[in-house]
This record gives C-alpha cells, sequence and structure tokens, in this order.
C-alpha cells in the first residue's frame, strides 16, 4: 500500500541544508532539489506563525505546502527544527492526508534511529541503509 | 621446465605463495624481491637458492612467472627435506612436505610459510575478499605482533609439516563449505587465516605474514593439545593481551570448536579486538564450515563479550551508552560508516544504548567485519537479543539445535548455509511470526519515539533478565523459549515496530490514528451537517393568500371598486382578518352541515372563546345572521338593513370606525354579490364556506377595527349578540334561500376565476414579453461585446 506514493523525499537540518536527498526518477533530481528548496520559504513561514506562544503546540506535520501542477510537496518539522519534505504526484490522488501523515511518522522514527546511532555525528549527511530501506519502501516504484 | 604437478595441498600452498610474492598485483609474475625473501626464509644456502632460481627458469626469464615460482618452491621443499635438487626430482618425489619458510627476517613469509603449512584453509587465501586476514588494530600493532612471534617463535618446532597433520580443513571464510572436521590444529591456522582474512584487505600480505607468526605459535600446540592454547602463552611476551588471550583459549576446555574467543583480559581493545577477532573469525569460519550458523556467537566468544562488556559496564543486565559503546568500538578502527551500520543492526530496540545481548552482536559484528565477512543486511537471527540467550543455552553440543533453538520462530536454521542470506531470510519470517503475535503489544502504546523508547527500555529491562549467559536459562531453555518468546515477541515487537521500519506499529497506530482522525472527521460531519441548518421552512404563504376566500373577497371588490390592475395583494386588509377567519373559518367548516344557525353561534362561541378579537365578532355574527336574514330575504337591502343595524350598533364609534364601517356598509351595499355569498356562505355551510364568512368578516374587521379603537361595543354587542339570537331562529328560513346563495357563491367564484385566469394569462404574456427583450438584449450584448474587443 504505501510502496507508491512519494516522488521526492528529503531531509533538511536545522541550518537548512540537506542532511538526505532522494528521488526516484533520478533524472530531474535537480528539479526536486529546487522544489525541496523553495518549499523551506513556506516551511519557516509556517513554522514561525505557529510557534507564536512557545511553539509546544505546534503540530509537526505542516500539511500541504504548495502544490504546482505537476507535484505537491507536503512539509513536517520536528521540534529540533529538523524538516521532513515530500513532493508526491500530483496524479496520484489517491493519496490521503493520513497517508502522508504517516509517511513523516515513519521517517520521523528512521530519523530518530539514525539520531541514536552513536556513530552518526548529527550534521552528517545520513548514510543509514535502515533509513536508505525505509525511503525506498516510501518511493514511487517507476523502475 | 617439465610440467609440474602439484598435490592440492601444494596448490594451494604455492598459489598463496605467490599471491604474496605478487606485490605488484600481476598475478602473473611474483616480484623478485619478495621471491628472494622467501625464499631465504627458506633457510636454504644461498647457493641452494640460486639453483632453485636456476632451475624454475626464473633466471632465464629475469622474473618469477607463477610456473616459476611453483616450481622454485617445489624445489625448495625438496632442498628443505635434503633431497637433491632435480628438475626431475620436481614430480618425482612424492610426499614431498611442502617448503618451510621461517619467519626470520621476513616475518610475514615465516607467517605465510606457516600458515601455508596449513593446507586447504590456505588455498582460501587466494580468494580475493577473504584472502587476507586483517589486522585489526593495524598494521603496527600487527608487526609489532608479527615481529616478537617471529623471534619468540620456536620457529623450527611451529613449521613443521603439518601438512602431514593437518588433514581436511575447514574452510575459513569462503562461503564454500569445505569439510570442517578439522582436526585441532587446523583450527588454529584457520583462525590464523581468518584473521588474516578479516580486516583490511589492503593488508594481505603483510597481514598473512603477521598472522602467520602467530599462526606458528598456533601450531605448537597444535602438535599438542588441540586447543592452540599452549601457543598462545608462548606468544605471550608481545601482546598481553595475546597472553591472556592464549591464557584463556588454555582455560577453555577445548570445544568442538577451537577456543575462538579470547580471554576478556586484555585491557587493550585493540590487542584483544586483534585476538578476539582472530578467534571470532576461526571461530565464524569453522562454524560456517560445519554448516552451521554463521553468525552464531560460541561460548568463548561470549564469554569474552562478556568479560568485555563487564570492562565498560559491570552490571550485566544494564547498558552500556551510545557513546562508550562508540568508543570502544572506534578502536577497532573499523570505518565509522561500519560501525554505524553495525550499530543499526545490533541495537535491536533503537534505545541508543547496548544491552549484553546486543553488545555482543555489535561485537560479533565487528570482529566478523574485520575478517572479512560482509555486514548482513538485518540481524542474523543468532545475534539477536532473544535468540543468543536460547544459544547459550544448548551450544556446545548441537549448534544446529541451538540456531533451531533460538531461532524457535523459524525454521530455516537446519539448512542453513554459511552463507548470511538464509539468515537473513529467516529473519523476515521470523518478524512475520512474531508479529502476528506481536502486534498486540505496541499498538496501544506506541505513539512516540519517545515513548516507544521507553516502552523499549521496558522490554529490554525485562528481557535482560533473561539475557543473562549463566542464568536458568541454561537451565530451562523450553520455559526460556515460552519466556522468553513472550519478552522476545516484545522485544520483537518493539524491535519490529522500532527496527523494521516501525512498519507494524506505524500500521497500527496509523490505522489508529485514521480511525480516530476519521472517527473525529466523522463526528465533525454529523456535526458539519448540523451546523448546516435546515432550510427555513418556506415562509408560510401570506394569510390572505391562502385563503381563497379572501381571494375571492379580493377579486370581488377588486373588481368593483376598479382599482386598476386586479392584484389580491394590493388590497390591505388589516392584521386582524387573518385571525378572526380562522376561527370563523374553522368554527364554519367544523359545524359543516350543521345547522347553520347553530354554526354561527357555534362561530360566535368559538369566536368568543378563542380571543376577545372574535367578541366583537358576535356582533358580526350578528351582522352575519342579519346577512343571513338577508340572504334569507335576498335583497341586498338587508345589507344596508345590516349596514343600519350595525351603525346604530356603532353609533358610538368614532368616525373612523364609521368610516371604515361605512366603507364596509359601501361595499356591502355595492356589491351585492359578496353579501349574497356571504348570506349564501352563511347558510350554505358547504362549499362556499369561505366566502360567507368574508362579509363576515369584513363585518367582523370592521367590527373589529372598530372594536379597539371604540371600547364601547359592549352594549352594541350585547346589541349585535341579541341580534344574532334573534336572527338564529331566522336561519331555518333561510334555508330554502340556501341553494340560491350557493349556487350564487359558485357563479361568483366561477367569475372569479375566470377574471383571475385571466390575469395570469396576462401575466404570463407579460412574462413571456419581458424575457424575449431580455433575450434579445442579451444578443445584442453579446454581438457589440466582441466589438468592444476589438
Amino acid at each position: 500500500m504505501n510502496t507508491n506514493m512519494a516522488v521526492c523525499i528529503a531531509v533538511i537540518a536545522k541550518e537548512n541544508y540537506p542532511l538526505y536527498i532522494r528521488s526516484v526518477p533520478t533524472q530531474n533530481e535537480l528539479k526536486f532539489h529546487y522544489t525541496v528548496h523553495t518549499s523551506l520559504d513556506v516551511v519557516e513561514e509556517k513554522i514561525s506563525a505557529v510557534g507564536k506562544a512557545l511553539g509546544d503546540q505546534r503540530e509537526l506535520y505542516l500539511g500541504l505546502l504548495y502544490p504546482t501542477e505537476d507535484y505537491k510537496v507536503y512539509g513536517y518539522v520536528t521540534n529540533s527544527k529538523v524538516k521532513f519534505v515530500i513532493v508526491v504526484d500530483s496524479s496520484n490522488t489517491s493519496l490521503r492526508d493520513n497517508e502522508i501523515r504517516s509517511m513523516f511518522r515513519k521517517l520521523h522514527n528512521s530519523f530518530t534511529d539514525v539520531m541514536c546511532n552513536p556513530f552518526h555525528n548529527p550534521g552528517d549527511t545520513i548514510q543509514s541503509k535502515a533509513f536508505d530501506g525505509i525511503v525506498s519502501g516510501m518511493m514511487v516504484q517507476t523502475a | 621446465m617439465e610440467s609440474l604437478t602439484l598435490s592440492d595441498v601444494e596448490q594451494k600452498y604455492y598459489s598463496d605463495l605467490f599471491v604474496y610474492c605478487d606485490t605488484d598485483n600481476t598475478k602473473k609474475v611474483a616480484s623478485n624481491g619478495r621471491v628472494l625473501d622467501l625464499f631465504r626464509a627458506a633457510q636454504l644456502p644461498s647457493e641452494v637458492v640460486l639453483q632453485i632460481t636456476e632451475l624454475c627458469g626464473a633466471t632465464r626469464l629475469g622474473h618469477f612467472g607463477r610456473s616459476q615460482f611453483y616450481i622454485a618452491l617445489k624445489l625448495i621443499a625438496i632442498a628443505q627435506s635434503g633431497l637433491p635438487l632435480r628438475v626431475e626430482s620436481l614430480n618425482s618425489v612424492k610426499d614431498l612436505p611442502l617448503p618451510r619458510f621461517v619467519v626470520g627476517k621476513n616475518e610475514a613469509e615465516a607467517r605465510h610459510a606457516a600458515l601455508y603449512q596449513d593446507p586447504d584453509s590456505q588455498g582460501l587465501y587466494p580468494a580475493p575478499g577473504t584472502a587476507v586476514i586483517p589486522r585489526p588494530p593495524g598494521r603496527g600493532h600487527q608487526n609489532k605482533k608479527g615481529h616478537p612471534s617471529s623471534t619468540s617463535l620456536p620457529v623450527h618446532e611451529v613449521i613443521q609439516p603439518l601438512a602431514t597433520t593437518i588433514e581436511s580443513q575447514p574452510e575459513p571464510t569462503s562461503p564454500v563449505v569445505s569439510p570442517h572436521q578439522s582436526p585441532p590444529t587446523s583450527p588454529h591456522s584457520w583462525r590464523k587465516h581468518k584473521r588474516q582474512h578479516s580486516g583490511g584487505n589492503a593488508e594481505r600480505q603483510p597481514v598473512v605474514a603477521a598472522t602467520g607468526a602467530v599462526w606458528t605459535q598456533f601450531r605448537e600446540p597444535q602438535t599438542g593439545p588441540v586447543a592452540g592454547d599452549g601457543m598462545w602463552p608462548s606468544h605471550s611476551p608481545p601482546l598481553p593481551g595475546q597472553e591472556s588471550w592464549v591464557s584463556f583459549t588454555a582455560d577453555t576446555p577445548p570445544s568442538s570448536t577451537l577456543p575462538a574467543m579470547h580471554p576478556s583480559s586484555v585491557q587493550e581493545s585493540t590487542t584483544i579486538r586483534t585476538v578476539a577477532s582472530a578467534a571470532t573469525t576461526n571461530e565464524i569460519q569453522r562454524q560456517s564450515s560445519t554448516y552451521d550458523d554463521p553468525w552464531k556467537i560460541t561460548d568463548e566468544q561470549r564469554q569474552y563479550y562478556i568479560n568485555q562488556f563487564k570492562t565498560i559496564q559491570p552490571d550485566l543486565t544494564g547498558f552500556i551508552p551510545g557513546s562508550a559503546a562508540k568508543e570502544f568500538f572506534t578502536k577497532s578502527k573499523l570505518p565509522i560508516l561500519e560501525l554505524s551500520h553495525i550499530w543499526e543492526l545490533s541495537d535491536f530496540d533503537k534505545d541508543g544504548a547496548l544491552t549484553l545481548d546486543e553488545f555482543c552482536a555489535a561485537f560479533h559484528l565487528v570482529v566478523a567485519r574485520k575478517n572479512g565477512y560482509d555486514l548482513p543486511e538485518k540481524l542474523p537471527e543468532s545475534l539477536m537479543p532473544k535468540l543468543i540467550d536460547l544459544d547459550d543455552s544448548a551450544e556446545v553440543p548441537e549448534q544446529t539445535a541451538d540456531v533451531g533453538y533460538s531461532a524457535s520462530p523459524v525454521e530455516v536454521t537446519p539448512n542453513k548455509s554459511p552463507s548470511m542470506p538464509s539468515l537473513n531470510q529467516a529473519w523476515p519470517e521470523m518478524n512475520q511470526s512474531n508479529e502476528d503475535t506481536a502486534i498486540v503489544h505496541p499498538v496501544p502504546i506506541r505513539m512516540t519515539p519517545s515513548k516507544i523508547h521507553m516502552q523499549e527500555m521496558e522490554l529490554k529491562r525485562t528481557g535482560s533478565d533473561h539475557n543473562h549467559p549463566t542464568s536458568p536459562l541454561l537451565a530451562k531453555p523450553p520455559e526460556l523459549s515460552e519466556e522468553a518468546k513472550l519478552p522476545a515477541s516484545m522485544k520483537f515487537v518493539a524491535a519490529n515496530t522500532v527496527g523494521d521500519g516501525y512498519s507494524s506499529s506505524d500500521s497500527f497506530t496509523s490505522d489508529q490514528e485514521p480511525i480516530t482522525r476519521q472517527r473525529s472527521q466523522s463526528g465533525t460531519s454529523p456535526e458539519a451537517l448540523k451546523v448546516v441548518a435546515p432550510p427555513p421552512p418556506p415562509p408560510r404563504p401570506h394569510p390572505s393568500h391562502s385563503r381563497s376566500s379572501s381571494l375571492d373577497m379580493n377579486r370581488t371588490f377588486a373588481a368593483t371598486s376598479a382599482t386598476g390592475q386586479p392584484q389580491p395583494s394590493t388590497i390591505a386588509y388589516p392584521p386582524a382578518v387573518p385571525p378572526r377567519p380562522l376561527p370563523t373559518q374553522t368554527s364554519v367548516p367544523l359545524t359543516g352541515h350543521r345547522v347553520e344557525a347553530e354554526s354561527i353561534p357555534g362561530g360566535a362561541a368559538v369566536l368568543t372563546t378563542t380571543s376577545p378579537q372574535q367578541i366583537p365578532q358576535q356582533p358580526n355574527f350578528a351582522d352575519f345572521s342579519q346577512f343571513q336574514a338577508f340572504a334569507a330575504s335576498e335583497q341586498p337591502s338587508s345589507l344596508p338593513e345590516v349596514d343600519k343595524h350595525i351603525e346604530p350598533g356603532q353609533g358610538d364609534k368614532p368616525s373612523e370606525g364609521a368610516g371604515p364601517l361605512r366603507t364596509v356598509k359601501s361595499d356591502g351595499q355595492a356589491d351585492e354579490r359578496p353579501s349574497a355569498t356571504v348570506n349564501s356562505g352563511a347558510k350554505g355551510s358547504s362549499g362556499p364556506l369561505a366566502p360567507p364568512p368574508k362579509p363576515v368578516r369584513r363585518r367582523l374587521k370592521s367590527e373589529d377595527e372598530l372594536r379597539p379603537e371604540d371600547e364601547q361595543h359592549g352594549p352594541q354587542k350585547s346589541n349585535v349578540i341579541a341580534a344574532v339570537l334573534a336572527t338564529q331562529p331566522s336561519i331555518p328560513r333561510s334555508v330554502g334561500k340556501d341553494k340560491k346563495a350557493i349556487q350564487a357563491s359558485i357563479r361568483r367564484n366561477k367569475e372569479t376565476n375566470t377574471v383571475l385566469a385571466r390575469l395570469n394569462s396576462e401575466l404570463q404574456q407579460q412574462l413571456k414579453d419581458l424575457l424575449e427583450e431580455r433575450i434579445s438584449l442579451e444578443v445584442q450584448l453579446e454581438q457589440l461585446r466582441p466589438f468592444s474587443h476589438l
């Protein structure tokens, strides 16, 4: 069920540099990189808008950041200002909000596992195979 | 050169030596330097070496090709055995021991030689990935070990024609399973090989050399007791770790598998690691060769791991924090990436800390990696926290049994080949089986990662009790299996939830959440629906329109009044009209065909009872009765009479009251039909009951208007009542005239109908005209619009 979802998944660090980017159509990767980068603005905007008092109650799931004609971009931010961005194909209309949320949840859990690894230095790119596996499981099975 | 026939042992040995000498990695030519060193290590007189070189044809060629090298080696063996060097003797000499090379000048050679005296496994060396036993701590260390070992080794003793003693040996590292009923000695050498194999491939030759030295040490005891422990003591000086390792191995009873574990007393993690890795890798190899779970941890290994664990965390049931583990494993000099991967595999519950089992698994993986095994993608079953305990319980006797036992949920163990993938296959099966049972647990708990970790911590703590190697697990494996299964399942559940990508728990939580969301959504939907208030009920039709009778009255009056367009809505009736007709109409219809006289009084009574407003109707009633009387008389004059009657009754009324009264009177006078209808209606209860009330209503209305204005209707009322009462008896008299009244009313209604119909048609026509105009206008607009665009 969840094997055909995202077209691109990215993890961006607090300082807004990417920790992990993976796209399924390996061509056109640059386009997705650019999309993710532009979506960061929307993420920042949402963060600043919601986190007024203390940001404690801020919802981690940001929802649809912005739709383009080809795809939709969803955002999720952790409490440590690490952002997850998922780009899905617009033609994939069967995707429900709950499914996106579950994808983000899985990403977050995998990311937590990676962070728990003492051999992983925060700020390094994520090279965990387990994380790769999870991400691959969520990507569109085009090839 | 004559063809050289080599035995298998020799072949392997030679090929490995050649590889060793092939520093340039040409695979065809052995570097002269190395070769010469090797030859020198053979402890042959230099002239002999020269002779050999000439014989093998290297002198001619100027380099040592593979064949030349082999020939040279064989000649060396011949020379070492004391036979004269003859080309012919290359093939004639049978049972020639392998050439021996002393680890004198070149420890590598010595070791190599020693290694190669271990026939079978050596053949594996050429194998690319496994050829080099890793020097765990590093070359320096290795060399250090090598040199001392070389010096300390009674080389000659070591360098024995182990070929004779060594029989088929289990394949150390290659996945091909070779007969592993290796003699006790083989594992040692094997181990050495393992050590060489694991670790950096780049260190092949030196590693070979280094391990060769150690291996030679092994050799010593090999001749003796099974456990090559004796070797270790001899080797102890250079490495305290080795010494301790040796002692450890000496201590441990020679198990079926050679003590691969090293004593934990080694303080230096590097040395320990070296030894341990060697031991463990040998162990691993041995295991693999025995078709057992290559990832299984033997007792010695486990004991070693446990001891190591103690150095970091005295409490065996406690955890090793991630930082400490990181330091520890970083000493293994494995690349961080691999260590990271190992961590991911071994940290079963993903809590950032290692339990004893996890630590053992991690250590085992490190050892394996250093010995050249590729890291599995998933944690092998035998390394799983719970399973390892089960392994301990019955490890020694039957490894397969252990594996099967440990892998209780999976029956893959029997056919397990040394290859890792088989384990991986078992892993998913176990996952599935565990998931089924374990699904129950994490579902409600796992909501957030922190919570998961907490839960897993709990599980770990509960499970760690079982993890104690010497716990009663050994004593009660069956119980443990069940007990362990539960915590294992829990753990696996947690692990599955955590380790396996949170799939199951994710599904559950996600299921929960969507469900809750759906519920919430569903909850909101009805709310939303509720929010959508039902459309307001259509406004009640204007009472004035609802009553056909009123329309009739309107029509009639409108037509008669010639006010212009017959529009019922224009006729404004006093608001008091609606309520009044109700009681009257209701009363009248209710009464129905009852005695009209009764109906009237009933209506009057109703009027009186319903509201004070109805009281004034009594005078109307009275009027009505007057109308009836009038109708009975069929004389419009009755109206004036009535009016007159009214007037006197209302003479006191102000002019305002009289005004409407007069109008009413005038209307009544002007229009005979209403009166007739009124009369007829008054009398004819059936059918046109509505019309009759109209004039009555009108009267009533006027009366009402008059009433509020003038409260002196009391006496009038009484008069009206009296009149009504008086007229009551007159009602029966007008029955005869009712038919006519009814017919008149019918005619009147028909006329009003026709008038209305005409009006309707006219309005429709107007509507059509307007629509046509509109369409034409729109067309013009459309025509104009494009021009505007131009």
